[in-house]
């Protein structure tokens, strides 16, 4: 256990833990657009900038993504001081310019006092704000179907080439994750279709509703060993057919001891 | 052949030495990047044809030798003649046939080849005696020049292998992280971080394996301080690294270079293949029982994979982007393991250090920076090239002494040192001695060594504008501070260039850096602001003249600037008329030109043809 001092409160954590969690826990509001808890911290946004000192820094201070930032002993720790929160209008003043028509954007740096943009305006600015949740959904399912293409202002998320991602399982992970809602895909009877590439959805045997598509499927059986006819139902005819599997059992165990 | 003792090195290099006194005389042929770029290699080619024609007594071809990069890479392609010295500037083939009879069959100098001081139109013969190489001290670039780059004999002839001899069987690993520590050496990298204290928290974590890698990056425009030692003396940075690696206990290591350095590349394998050969790398080193092994790692074509998290990610395989962790590289580093990371001069520091100990290394430069350092000198000098001074040189030696003072006798006005982030100094810090912590106390830095002068016809928005833009594009792109701040800082230095600036930009301009500087990922936006600031605090009113008056006053900024044509000086020779390809000059035989400002942009190519210097710009 550790104690340290979050906006002037003494509070317990554990050894290893980020300060971002310790803040959440304690409901403090700390926007932290690239962080999602599926997985590993990534320090893009820096939104969730916080302001550390030490009693014995001699007044010196530093500036850390909480999201990254392992908690320590003695750390004292500023949420909402005015050298982070100009930090933070600043990255949304940024963000602003470089996603004018971002809903997601536009809603959050107005939470935080930021109308409108005091930069110029990129004119063909997208919706992507690189928070690169998608890549490392993506990665961490194992595919990597789609990865960032060039650096600096026009890197950009991409598949290979720009062309359908031949990795590509069409699981949906990435759009799910996505926060400005970039990443589109459609839906269309059985078909569905994400980064230019088409799925074939499984229709359940029994009912006929439609589940995952057969890359994702057929992945799932190889790298987790599941046989692959256990994607031929959806999840509730399996439910049932275990539910009715279940009872059945129970039936013979009372015909069974009845019977003894 | 193998060495498996330090005794056997010893005697092979008195064998090497003594076959090497054999010659009456050394030819040294320059083939560093520069010369080799203005035609070394013709010149040895024509030197071996000569020499088969003409035998020659006492002289055996392998006394030709091809060395790195000497320095004053200005003069070349050079030769030099040893045992004098004897130095020949800008060489062409067509000079070889010569230079065979008169100074290696005879004893005499050809005057016209030589180095003409600018100073005085005094012709110099030996190298040792031109301004530019006295003032100097080698300790990294100890070899360059000296050494013939492809053979691993010469660098054991001037005392190659030797300190890792003495490493490794009269020291314990840690005597060699004390004597690096009590050397003072600071990574010459930029961050001039002390090699000792990574070292000593390298040996001394428990997780394993160690790894020991070089960073040969190099990704500074302009700079090539260790292309030059990777190319022109490979065996003093594997040295360097196998005393590392032994030092901290690892058995493999990586130098990454960067894609632009292919005959480094070469060089250094070549180099690795030798020391393997010689039993300096590979299994049971010097039969002492430690195994190293190094591979040569190609870099990923990025200024950001100089940073260290992206270089070691970029060795593994993955993107070349810095990561973001608080814990340092040298406790979890490539592959997460405890990596000790240090720059190409760094390394080619250390076998000196270990051979003369670090108190006498710790007495050259200053208290807190001890030692050399190499510069790439670049810019408005009369002097540029590669050189190497102690640490406290001051700028103005360099610049004035070394680099023979200002192109054509113009106004210095200021000198940009550490490279893209770095900063500009201006003419009243030329006495500042040339140290890690004064060079940043002035707000610029000492960065890998790059340092460009710059005169009066400079402009330092424009520099600003210039070295954001290298930044803006070489942004790994993955936070936003760096990503979108320093592409607003850009474009808000370039409305300024345009004119169309303001004050409150400036202010604004002042405050977006500081968030840009506290709020990166990595070093290359934490200072990327840096070339703004920097030139803001020394040069406020050049940008004030540019927002109030809207005027470039070193006449750069196209926007502000125009070109006019002086009716008294004009004589109508029409010259510039064809020169001009926006037909933007009309006028008459013998009548003065006019210049249509709304066609003319501003070239300047009018200005050049005119005899009569009848363009003016205002
Ligand atoms: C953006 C960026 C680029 C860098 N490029 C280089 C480089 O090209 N060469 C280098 O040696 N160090 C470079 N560094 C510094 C390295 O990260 C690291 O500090 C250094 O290689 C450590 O070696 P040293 O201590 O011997 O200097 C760079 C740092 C940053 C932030
Ligand atoms: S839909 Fe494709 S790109 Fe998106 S997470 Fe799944 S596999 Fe990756
Ligand atoms: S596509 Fe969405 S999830 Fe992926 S980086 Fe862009 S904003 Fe983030
Ligand atoms: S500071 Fe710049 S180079 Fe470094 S991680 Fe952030 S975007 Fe990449
Ligand atoms: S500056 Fe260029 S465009 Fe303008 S008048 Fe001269 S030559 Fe023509
Ligand atoms: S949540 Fe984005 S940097 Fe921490
Ligand atoms: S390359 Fe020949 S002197 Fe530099």
């Amino acid at each position: 256990m550790v104690h340290l001092t979050i906006n002037g409160r003494v509070v317990q954590a554990s050894e290893g833990e980020m300060l971002l969690d310790v803040i959440k826990r304690l409901g403090i509001d700390v926007p932290a657009i690239c962080h999602h808890d599926s997985v590993e911290p990534f320090g893009s946004c820096r939104l969730c900038t916080v302001e550390i000192t030490r009693a014995d820094w001699d007044g010196w201070k530093n500036y850390v993504t909480s999201c990254l930032y392992p908690v320590a002993d003695g750390l004292i720790v500023s949420t909402h001081c005015e050298p982070v929160n100009e930090i933070r209008k600043t990255l949304l003043d940024l963000y602003l310019a470089r996603h004018p028509h971002s809903l997601f954007i536009q809603k959050l740096a107005a939470e935080h006092g930021v109308p409108t943009t005091s930069y110029a305006e990129v004119p063909d600015g997208d919706d992507c704000i690189l928070c690169g949740l998608c890549t490392r959904i993506c990665e961490r399912m194992g595919f990597s179907a789609i990865s960032t293409i060039g650096r600096g202002h026009t890197k950009q998320i991409a598949p290979p080439l720009k062309e359908a991602p031949p990795d590509c399982v069409g699981c949906l992970a990435c759009a799910h994750c996505c926060p400005t809602g970039f990443i589109k895909y459609s839906e269309r009877g059985p078909k569905r279709k994400i980064w230019g590439k088409q799925f074939e959805r499984i229709a359940c045997s029994q009912c006929g509703k439609l589940t995952l598509t057969t890359e994702f499927a057929d992945s799932l059986s190889v790298t987790r060993d599941i046989p692959r006819e256990y994607f031929d139902i959806c999840d509730d005819c399996r439910r049932m057919e275990i539910a009715a599997t279940m009872g059945r059992l129970s039936q013979w165990t009372r015909e069974e001891e009845t019977a003894s | 052949m193998r060495v498996n003792k330090p005794a056997q090195l010893t005697k092979l290099r008195k064998e090497l030495v003594a076959a090497e006194k054999k010659h009456a005389k050394k030819i040294m042929v320059c083939c560093g990047p520069g010369c080799l770029a203005n035609g070394a290699a013709r010149i040895v080619e024509e030197l071996h044809k000569v020499l088969k024609k003409k035998r020659i007594k006492g002289f055996k071809v392998e006394a030709l030798k091809e060395t790195g990069c000497h320095g004053f890479c200005q003069q070349g392609p050079m030769v030099v003649i040893e045992p004098k010295g004897t130095f020949y500037t800008h060489v062409k083939p067509k000079d070889v046939e010569k230079i065979v009879d008169m100074s290696i069959r005879k004893d005499e100098t050809i005057k016209r080849l030589l180095y003409d001081d600018p100073s005085n139109g005094h012709k110099i013969e030996r190298y040792h005696d031109i301004p530019f190489y006295a003032r100097q001290q080698r300790i990294a670039l100890r070899n360059l020049g000296q050494i013939d780059q492809y053979k691993i004999e010469e660098y054991i002839v001037v005392g190659g292998y030797k300190a890792l001899a003495k490493a490794l069987t009269k020291m314990r690993p840690e005597d060699i992280v004390a004597e690096v520590t009590t050397s003072g050496l600071r990574g010459r990298g930029g961050a001039g971080f002390a090699a000792g204290r990574k070292w000593s928290t390298c040996a001394k974590a428990e997780d394993t394996p160690h790894y020991v890698i070089c960073n040969g990056d190099e990704g500074d425009p302009g700079a090539f301080m260790d292309r030059s030692i990777m190319e022109g003396d490979p065996h003093s940075v594997l040295e360097g690294m196998v005393i590392a690696a032994f030092a901290v206990g690892a058995h493999e290591g990586y130098i990454y270079v960067r894609e632009e350095y292919p005959l480094a590349v070469e060089n250094l394998k070549l180099a690795i293949q030798q020391a393997t050969e010689y039993g300096f790398l590979g299994e049971n080193i010097l039969g002492s029982g430690f195994d190293f092994t190094l591979k040569v790692s190609r870099g990923g074509g990025a200024f950001v994979c100089g940073e260290s998290s992206a270089l070691m990610k970029s060795i593994a395989g993955e993107v070349g982007e810095p990561r973001a962790k608080y814990v340092r590289s040298v406790l979890k580093g490539y592959l997460d393991k405890p990596t000790v990371l240090n720059n190409v001069e760094s390394y080619a520091n250390v076998p000196v250090i270990i051979d003369k100990g670090g108190k006498w290394f710790a007495g050259i430069g200053t208290k807190k920076s001890t030692g050399t350092k190499a510069f790439s000198l670049v810019g408005k000098v009369r002097n540029t090239g590669l050189i190497e001074v102690p640490m406290g040189t001051t700028l103005r030696e360099i610049i004035y002494e070394i680099g023979g003072g200002i192109l054509d006798d113009r106004p210095f006005k200021a000198v940009q040192t550490g490279g893209p982030s770095g900063g500009c100094l201006p003419e009243d810090k030329l006495d500042l001695p040339v140290d890690f912590d004064t060079l940043t106390e002035a707000y610029s830095m000492m960065g890998s060594g790059g340092m460009i002068v710059m005169d009066d016809q400079t402009c330092v928005v424009d520099v600003a504008k210039y070295f954001l833009a290298f930044l803006v594009e070489e942004s790994c792109g993955k936070c936003v501070p760096c990503r979108e701040g320093l592409f607003q800082l850009h474009g808000l230095v370039q409305k300024i260039c345009d004119g169309q600036g303001s004050e409150e930009d400036l202010e604004k301009m002042e405050k977006l850096s500081d968030v840009i500087m506290a709020a990166s990922l990595c070093g290359l936006g934490k200072s990327g602001p840096n070339p703004f600031i920097s030139t803001l605090r020394y040069f406020r009113d050049e940008y004030l003249v540019h927002i109030r008056d809207k005027k470039c006053p070193a006449k750069v900024c196209r926007e502000l600037i125009r070109f006019d044509i002086i009716d008294e000086m004009c004589d109508g020779c029409m010259a510039c008329l064809p020169a001009c390809a926006f037909d933007a000059i009309t006028g008459k035989k013998k009548k003065v030109h006019v210049i249509d400002q709304d066609k003319c942009t501003k070239c300047g190519a009018c200005k050049v043809v005119c005899t009569r210097d009848a363009i003016e710009v205002l």
